[in-house]
């Protein structure tokens, strides 16, 4: 059963009774798309990052840096890809969790694994990619980050780059791990509702504002529109989508809405996978952050592999998918 | 009382800071609130992760901006 059947029938009155348009108009749809989706992402976001952040409050990046430390290629590299899922990360924390792993002798290949797939494999692109697109383009795009963070991490590892990292990094010394003591539930469920209430208050003008431009452009464009340009046989649509996506970093919640009916145009679900990836992994902020602790070369290298990454699987589920 | 906000000035931090000295002006404490900015100093408190509260030298939180209350509780059980 949908569980968002309310929405739509409520969608559906407000346009079809209350307003009185047509079903057949190009008006009519684009409305009740625009009142049926905005409130459904917006249930769902809230919903999700609740239980995210409660999920998060067991894993601080401190507990996440002791399971690491020490670990080896390969398996450090998983198990580090995984822990970027759950433990809380934030871009203005990126540079002292890179020396604290790094001082605990997590290695530099799998600390890499970790700072690829936080953002990329990040809760509100799932969430929306689950709403819009259904479970089996989420996991999809769950498996293809992590498959990404692992390999990157693992090659960046292979490759003995650890001169590229600034030496005052190694420098740096640690005061007595602290120790916190547990969270309470109750401050465990204040977090959370803190944490819903800033999410949500940041995202929901994006997400309004793509989907309402994704509303008239499936009210008002053709279907099929976009085939000849992004569709699967178009082979530079992959590279050209990555590129368009960098320079949109952390607006997730305004893009996927929007691809979501890019899709509906034409453009090859690969091609949206790389899009949504570019997006939220690639990240211009994040890079410049990370100059602090890495030199040039170390975050082309970083950049580089994962555009290659990213611009793989997005021929790759081109190709698979049809 | 001497708080110290660590973190590099983010917007996190700057969230902390105002929480930490909105509770010392409701609680009537003289504390003296300062922000920690360096990364060497901020790490050698024990944390990867910001932003940190520290009262008196000790960490009392990192990672995240709390609930307001959990902060007033924090500096009230320092005192």
């Amino acid at each position: 059963m949908d569980v968002f059947a309310p929405l739509q029938w409520l969608a559906d009155w407000i346009t079809y009774d209350l307003v009185g348009l047509s079903p057949e108009g190009k008006a009519g749809p684009a409305l009740d798309f625009f009142l049926y989706d905005v409130p459904k992402v917006l249930l769902l976001l809230a919903v999700v990052i609740f239980v995210v952040a409660i999920i998060r409050s067991f894993f601080p990046p401190e507990r996440t840096r002791t399971m690491l430390s020490h670990s080896r290629l390969y398996a450090g590299n998983v198990s580090a890809a995984l822990l970027g899922i759950v433990t809380p990360f934030c871009s203005c924390s990126a540079v002292p969790l890179f020396i604290g792993f790094v001082e605990s002798g997590v290695p530099l290949g799998v600390t890499f694994s970790f700072l690829v797939a936080s953002p990329m494999v990040n809760e509100v692109a799932i969430i929306l990619l689950f709403g819009l697109f259904g479970w089996k383009i989420a996991a999809l795009y769950v498996v293809s980050g992590l498959f990404i963070a692992i390999t990157s991490g693992i090659i960046i590892g292979k490759l003995g780059l650890e001169s590229w990292v600034e030496e005052y990094v190694y420098q740096i010394r640690m005061g007595d791990a602290a120790e916190l003591p547990e969270q309470s539930w109750p401050e465990r469920f204040a977090y959370a509702r803190g944490y819903v209430a800033e999410i949500v208050g940041k995202v929901w003008p994006y997400v309004v504002v793509g989907i309402g431009i994704g509303a008239v452009m499936h009210g008002y464009i053709p279907d099929d529109f976009l085939v000849q340009y992004a569709g699967p046989d178009n082979p530079f649509a992959v590279p050209l989508a990555v590129l368009v996506g960098v320079p949109l970093y952390s607006n997730a919640a305004g893009v996927i809405p929007l691809v979501s009916v890019l899709t509906e145009k034409g453009m090859a679900m690969g091609t949206v996978l790389a899009f949504m990836m570019a997006v939220v992994g690639l990240s211009l902020p994040e890079a410049i952050i990370l100059r602090k602790v890495l030199k040039p070369k170390l975050i082309g290298v970083y950049f580089g592999i994962n555009s290659i990454g990213i611009v793989a699987v997005g021929y790759l589920f081109n190709a698979v998918l049809h | 009382m001497l708080i110290k906000i660590l973190g590099s000035g983010c917007a996190n931090c700057r969230k902390l800071e105002e929480l930490a000295r909105k509770a010392v002006g409701e609680l009537g404490i003289d504390a003296t609130v300062e922000k920690v900015t360096g990364y060497p100093e901020i790490m050698a408190f024990g944390i990867i992760s910001t932003p940190g509260l520290v009262i008196d030298d000790v960490v009392k939180l990192s990672g995240r901006v709390p609930a307001y209350d959990q902060v007033k509780r924090l500096i009230a059980e320092a005192r």
